[in-house]
């Protein structure tokens, strides 16, 4: 084994990264637009996961063999996964408190993810105990140097990637997007303009849910042992992720995604408890020196 | 066109609007003036779908849109022009014009409509790509006024848009709103600047206190003593 800060890390930083990355971006929309910790987002990160495996086994029995197609059906189901659950949530536990005092949203969202967590090890289909993920697509490894690069690395950073550009084009470039941007900077202007905020607030719990439980499959394929409280680590670490970056600031979720991600694992290849703890040193550090983030100032559009 | 009759709006337990009842004929400006507090915000916010009815109806147009929600509002026609511009920071001025045309499926539409404003407001035209947060006060003012236009409606409701402004761009301002209602749209414009209102409204009504008071022909109100020493400081 190399240094600490070899090829090697680096590029297991970069997957976990992107992991955090669209966990992240969940909480920073959702707090862009209604101002609101979504505690809950972990939990849709998990059902994601749940969900990429229970298709998968369904896909598998009509598709012969691991294909590339069976592999965009899981993700597919996955995101739908994870959106469905943040629909869910948005409608029965957030929308009926919009306008009532935040603290009372805070406290919710704090109850759904509880509820979701005991919920699902409580279903005989799901369990509390944890299960194998399967090998959704064959493992393959080149070697470069000293370091070996699956496919998975590639997989995990190109879906990330190709989500993260997506999502910014959606919020720069259409007009639903503009909406989003709307109603996160003033919600009585966005009315008075004819749209309908709740259904803009919706959608948006929807992308990050989608895109929470992409991570969830990627974090099934890439560390494959999944359990109904998997989200709740990974879910505060990418709320610390969004911290870091300028919480409602979309590509600085992006970057304090892969910050943690990256510091996460040279201080894990130092101590693995160390690497544990790493992300709330970071958090202790961001809210002494820099409360609003790196990104904050920089750029003030909330979305 | 517009009939309000006896609203009422609380705010928690406060009484904001106790009784307030108003006409806004079509065609005409019909200005509301009063002091601060005395509910004039708050009774357009009431009509546009911004503020609940706890009471008394809004009739537009025959159908009652008393609590409909807001984006329901706009499409019958209703366009408001709110308290202190709420200009989108972030978003270039062109994309504030784009979303003020959200309810209107044909796009060719809205870009004429873009056009329009940009004839009216020279100075839009020329900040198109800016970002509506780097405007001057004056600047938002129209942006405000022209994103209401680009919405449409049949009748306009304008929220202190003198509010701030240099003397040069308050007379630039009411000469535009005047404009725009001979061109066809029924204006109800909301006023601290009371003999500017007067100067172009057709009617006017006196709020005190979350109540209407004093009502009656601009020209007459104008002249009426009691608003002269209350609110024209004459």
């Amino acid at each position: 084994m190399g240094s600490i800060f070899s090829l090697q890390q680096i590029l297991n930083g970069l997957q976990l990264g992107s992991i955090y990355a669209l966990i992240a971006l969940g909480y920073t929309l959702v707090y862009g637009i209604v101002r609101l910790i979504n505690f809950a987002h972990g939990d849709f990160f998990m059902i994601g996961a749940y969900a990429a495996y229970g298709s998968f086994y369904m896909f598998n029995a009509l598709v012969a063999g691991r294909s590339g197609t069976l592999a965009f059906l899981v993700l597919l189901a996955a995101m739908i996964g994870g959106a469905s659950i943040a629909y869910l949530t948005n409608k029965f536990a957030y929308k009926p408190l919009r306008y009532k005092p935040k603290l009372s949203s805070l406290i919710t969202a704090i109850g759904v993810s509880m509820f979701i967590e005991y919920f699902f090890s409580a279903l005989p289909a799901i369990g509390p105990s944890y299960r194998s993920f399967p090998d959704i697509l064959v493992r393959k490894e080149i070697r470069l140097g000293n370091a070996v690069i699956s496919n998975l690395v590639i997989i995990d950073l190109a879906v990330a990637a190709i989500l993260m550009v997506g999502l910014t084009l959606l919020v720069r470039k259409t007009t639903l997007g503009k909406a989003m941007r709307a109603v996160s900077q003033d919600k009585d202007a966005a009315r008075l303009m004819g749209i309908d905020i709740e259904k803009v607030i919706s959608f948006t719990f929807m992308v990050g849910g989608a895109f929470a439980g992409a991570a969830g499959l990627l974090a099934g394929m890439t560390y494959p042992r999944i359990f109904p409280y998997m989200g709740i680590l990974p879910g505060l670490k990418a709320f610390i992720a969004a911290v870091l970056g300028g919480i409602g600031n979309i590509p600085g979720a992006m970057l304090g995604a892969y910050i943690m991600g990256i510091a996460e694992t040279f201080a894990s290849a130092y101590n693995s408890l160390i690497g544990e703890g790493i992300a709330f040193a970071i958090l202790i550090l961001v809210l002494l020196i820099r409360p609003r983030g790196l990104l904050a100032e920089k750029i003030a559009d909330k979305i | 066109m517009l009939k309000v009759t006896n609203l009422k709006v609380n705010y928690g337990k406060i009484e904001a609007i106790k009784d307030v009842s108003f006409e806004v004929p079509d065609g005409k400006i019909v200005t509301l003036i009063g002091a601060n507090g005395a509910g004039k915000t708050t009774t357009l916010r009431a009509i546009s779908g911004l503020e609940r009815a706890a009471g008394g109806s809004i009739v537009f147009e025959g159908k009652d849109i008393t609590n409909l929600e807001a984006h329901k509002i706009v499409p019958l026609g209703i366009s408001h022009v709110p308290e202190g511009r709420k200009i989108f920071p972030t978003l270039t001025v062109k994309e504030n014009l784009e979303l003020a045309g959200w309810t209107i499926k044909d796009k060719t539409e809205v870009n004429r409509r873009i056009d329009q404003v940009c004839e009216i407001f020279p100075r839009i035209k020329e900040r198109l790509s800016q970002l509506g947060g780097t405007l001057s006060g004056g600047e938002q003012q129209m942006l405000a006024v022209g994103r209401a236009l680009v919405t449409g409606g049949k009748l306009l409701l304008l929220d202190e848009p003198s509010m701030g402004l240099a003397p040069v761009l308050v007379d630039e301002i009411f000469d535009r709103i005047a404009a725009i209602n001979k061109q066809g749209t029924t204006v109800l414009l909301v006023e601290q600047n009371a003999m500017e209102a007067l100067e172009i409204a057709d009617f006017a009504y006196i709020l005190e206190v979350g109540y209407t008071t004093i009502s009656g022909e601009a020209k007459a109100i104008e002249h009426d003593q009691r608003v002269r020493e209350a609110y024209l400081g004459v």
